[in-house]
């Protein structure tokens, strides 16, 4: 019974967030305040029993009597589980912490319900040991986060995009019905829900084989549930619309740590439930995750919304992510399970450091939003003057997810490019030919990362304030900077201690990949990360930051008291500075306006519109830019169209006689008559 | 099925069964035939009669007495009940005695045929392992059910709509009792939730009656604003 005790901790957890939600329905308004505290203190004893599972390796189930009839509603908790749990309940308790600080004024029952029932449903999606308790909870979490999207009712666009994304939510469980439904079915059998009751637990759907066919399928539908769900290309249009709807720390949550639950069901349905891979299931994976990566970024770079460009972002590393998850794949098929390892390591720490960045990062875009009011980039400007401390958690939160070293970032995705550069070690042509150019997608992704980072730091931070609201920023609440606080010292941890992090989810990668870092154990220091061999592939992480640290320094030395020794007068012309108007400085828009123009035709679509008034009228001259996403025109707006029209069409059929509706059915009936007459 | 008979009597079961099954077919082209309403509820009778001889043959060559139950009530309700019913309906509704028809009798027979057809194709190909005595007892079934289904969309009237469901019904109790036999208790309810069609049937026809003073089905859709029927096929 001592063994349980996990189970029985995360069990507590659970319950102390639906007494959230009860709490949350019940009290009035002003003292909503009081469902953070309750969250963080469950998210805190989560995270203790997920680290406990994490380091005891052990697996943990249980079973209640509710649920299908002869399945029941299986749980499991076990390391793939427990890690994906840390990584759902440290963004929760930071979110919650940020959610501490807000202001009564700006509590509301349209937000404070939902969001400990948001929480619970992520924690219990990773639970779940059975295909109907997956896609109840999974259902859950994609309804409360809707509820959470739509909070903010009054504005037009974000009804727009709670629809979206209810419509995308819908498809995507319908997609992941179908792929449980295959895995559930007999052996040999094609596809489709015919699986017996029993077949549904987890437990029996790895015992199912499956045919090549109906794995293939299981695969697309999987792929198409989870894709959707955590933004994979072309299904991402919902995700930049919704995930900035939401209040900050939600879209914290939603963007850091919702599309890392659909990843833990993207890993447990490939690496544990659907059996021994085949080499091209990888190719789905490794195509579209890095088409996303790129595709991501090259959106978020053009775009003008703060909040935006971090769900854009997001994208693009969901693209990394399931690179990786695809290099796993091909190397486990064709068995170079080191470089497995590698590139599932990869991905697994690419998931929790996205996690604790894009946290951070959607909390000071929150921070930003509070102080000023304002999501657009071009009327921010100066805050690092009027709010210091978020400017400089922001500035390490960009730092890492451009993957500089030596912080976090950097730690996944230079594993990712050990995985890539191992590349040539494939026995299979296509994966051969295709390494090196995922390797140079990944690589202008990171390269465009780093540009729109710099871009969204450089308007929003530095410079002169765009607008009043930009001028008369304030800081945000002590809790608040505190929460943002705890995330940047992870992301510099993560980065010091990545060798740390990697050997710690040995275990994990010998279940997924089927061996852990083997190169780990022989390294200099317990640092240092090597992902094959000491001598080819080694990166320390304390020797670079020591490097950087003191290079920094010299350098600030040098400048401060050998370059700048006296009073220097300047010249007038002077980059146009003492001109009052802020409008003279770098924007954001301006600053992408290279990559706009060399992207512009396919990637984009954008237009650039020059309005030039005639001579002697004396408005200015206008310049304005729009871009359309091709996915969105493509796979939503014209399916949508199609449907109306087809819709209309079928409209008649409702008003039809009753001997006319004889004869549709009697015509269908010998139509299908006919059919069997001649095929059978 | 075990027969309990030599091979000349299986020979004359044979023929009788399908003698009497292929007359319920022929009745079913005469329904298509009638231009009269009391001509198609006398071959209704006939057709329902044929079915309670073929059941009650069908009990006596298997030694399968409840089928004389089932024979019993075919030739009592549906022969000669429903009939009257709907015979006195007409009457006293003072119902337009001849039918209007969508389709043409050329043009309906000429489809029955092809139904037909397709029936005796269809079965003779889906069912290779079972018996040549149930497999054309089938075929001649599915033809019935056909021609009912195609009665109740080429006519216009409501009473003749009633007797194309219930043709149909006879169809399916023709062949339920040739290839296996129907348990009673399925007969049973069958008979009923017939019956119990037959009175709704028969509660719409009055309203309809009382609000339009006809029968024919075409005013209720003009009352549903179904402007097209207007130019429909006359």
């Amino acid at each position: 019974m001592s063994m349980e005790w996990p189970l029985f901790i995360l069990a507590a957890a659970l319950a102390v967030y639906a007494g959230a939600v009860l709490l949350a329905v019940s009290l009035p308004r002003p003292a909503l305040g009081a469902v953070y505290p309750l969250c963080i203190l469950a998210a805190l004893a989560a995270c203790a029993a997920d680290i406990w599972v994490l380091a005891g390796q052990g697996a943990f189930q249980a079973t209640l009597p509710l649920g299908l009839p002869t399945v029941g509603l299986r749980f499991r908790l076990d390391s793939l589980s427990a890690f994906f749990g840390l990584i759902v309940n440290l963004g929760i308790a930071t979110s919650s912490l940020y959610g501490t600080g807000i202001g009564r004024a700006e509590l509301s029952k349209r937000i404070e319900p939902f969001y400990p029932a948001f929480c619970a449903a992520m924690n219990l999606v990773l639970l779940a040991d059975d295909a109907f308790g997956f896609l109840f909870f999974w259902e859950l979490m994609s309804l409360s986060s809707w509820a959470l999207v739509v909070s903010n009712h009054e504005d037009e666009e974000n009804r727009k995009a709670a629809y979206v994304y209810l419509i995308m939510a819908a498809m995507g469980t319908t997609a992941l019905l179908f792929a449980f439904g295959g895995m559930a079915s007999p052996a040999g059998a094609a596809g489709g829900l015919a699986g017996q009751a029993g077949g549904y637990a987890f437990d029996a759907i790895r015992d199912h084989k499956l045919t090549p066919l109906v794995s293939g399928l299981v695969l697309v539908a999987a792929l198409f549930g989870t894709g959707s769900k955590a933004g994979l290309m072309p299904l991402h249009a919902w995700l930049p619309l919704a995930h900035p709807a939401a209040p900050s720390h939600v879209s914290a949550l939603m963007s850091g740590v919702m599309t890392k639950v659909a990843i833990y069901g993207i890993i447990r349905i490939v690496f544990d439930l659907l059996g021994t891979p085949a080499w091209w299931w990888s190719l789905p994976f490794i195509i579209l995750g890095a088409a996303t990566a790129v595709g991501g970024l090259l959106y978020a770079v053009q775009d003008r919304d703060l909040k935006r460009v971090l769900a854009y972002s997001t994208i693009e590393n969901i693209g990394i992510v399931f690179a990786g998850l695809g290099l796993a794949i091909a190397f486990k098929a064709t068995g170079i399970v080191n470089a497995a390892a590698v590139a599932m390591a990869a991905a697994l720490l690419h998931s929790l450091n996205h996690s604790w960045f894009k946290s951070l990062l959607f909390l000071g875009a929150g921070a930003v939003l509070h102080a000023t009011g304002r999501r657009d980039m071009e009327s921010l400007g100066g805050l690092i003057h009027h709010m210091p401390q978020t400017a400089f958690y922001w500035l390490v939160g960009a730092l890492s997810i451009s993957a500089l070293p030596p912080l976090n970032g950097f730690v996944s995705e230079w594993l990712l490019f050990q995985a890539v550069l191992a590349g040539p070690g494939f026995p299979e042509p296509i994966l051969r030919f295709l390494s090196p150019v995922v390797a140079a997608m990944l690589a202008l992704a990171a390269g465009l990362a780093a540009a729109c980072f710099v871009r969204a730091f450089g308007t929003v931070f530095l410079g002169r304030p765009r607008s009043t609201e930009a001028a008369e920023a304030h800081e945000v609440p002590a809790v608040q900077r505190a929460a943002m606080g705890i995330l940047a010292v992870l992301c510099i941890l993560g980065g010091l201690f990545g060798g740390f992090s990697a050997w710690a989810i040995g275990p994990l990668l010998k279940t997924l990949a089927g061996t852990e870092l083997a190169g780990l154990a022989n390294g200099p220091t317990r640092l240092s990360l090597i992902a094959f061999t000491q001598g080819r592939s080694i990166y320390d992480a304390p020797t670079i930051a020591l490097f950087v640290a003191l290079s920094a320094i010299a350098t600030m030395l040098v400048v401060h008291f050998i370059s700048n020794r006296g009073t220097r007068r300047s010249p007038a012309w002077d980059c146009g500075f003492p001109d009052a108007s802020p409008a003279t400085q770098y924007s954001a828009s301006s600053f992408s306006q290279p990559l706009r123009r060399v992207y512009r035709g396919i990637v984009l679509g954008s237009v650039e519109v020059l309005e030039m008034p005639p001579p002697g009228d004396l408005r200015p001259g206008r310049f304005a830019v729009r871009y359309r996403d091709h996915a969105w025109r493509n796979l939503y707006r014209r399916p949508a169209v199609a449907l109306l029209f087809l819709a209309g069409r079928f409209n008649a059929f409702q008003f039809l006689t009753i001997r006319r509706y004889l004869v549709l059915m009697f015509s269908t009936l010998i139509a299908l008559l006919i059919i069997m007459a001649v095929w059978m | 099925m075990t027969l309990a008979l030599d091979v000349a009597p299986v020979m004359v079961a044979y023929d009788v069964a399908h003698f009497l099954a292929g007359m319920m077919l022929v009745a079913s082209f005469m329904l298509l035939y009638q231009d009269r309403i009391f001509a198609v509820l006398n071959t209704f009778a006939a057709q329902a009669m044929l079915l309670a001889l073929a059941v009650a043959w069908q009990g006596y060559v298997h030694h399968h007495p409840d089928l004389f139950i089932t024979a019993a009530m075919a030739f009592g309700l549906k022969g000669i009940v429903i009939p009257l019913a709907l015979n006195r309906m007409v009457v006293r509704l003072g119902i337009h005695r001849d039918v209007d028809q969508a389709v043409n009798v050329a043009s309906s027979m000429f489809l029955g045929l092809g139904l037909t057809s397709l029936a005796l194709l269809l079965v003779l190909k889906v069912t290779p392992g079972a018996s040549s005595f149930t497999r054309e007892g089938l075929a001649l079934a599915l033809a019935v059910i056909l021609l009912g289904f195609l009665m109740m969309i080429t006519r216009r009237n409501a009473v003749t709509q009633i007797v194309g469901f219930m043709s149909i019904e006879n169809g399916l109790i023709l062949a339920a009792t040739g290839a296996r036999g129907m348990p009673l208790v399925v007969e049973v309810s069958v008979a009923f939730s017939v019956l119990i069609a037959l009175f709704v049937f028969a509660v719409f026809v009055f309203r309809i009656r009382e609000r339009f003073d006809s029968v024919e089905i075409e005013y209720l859709d003009r009352v549903r604003g179904d402007r097209r029927v207007q130019g429909d096929g006359r």
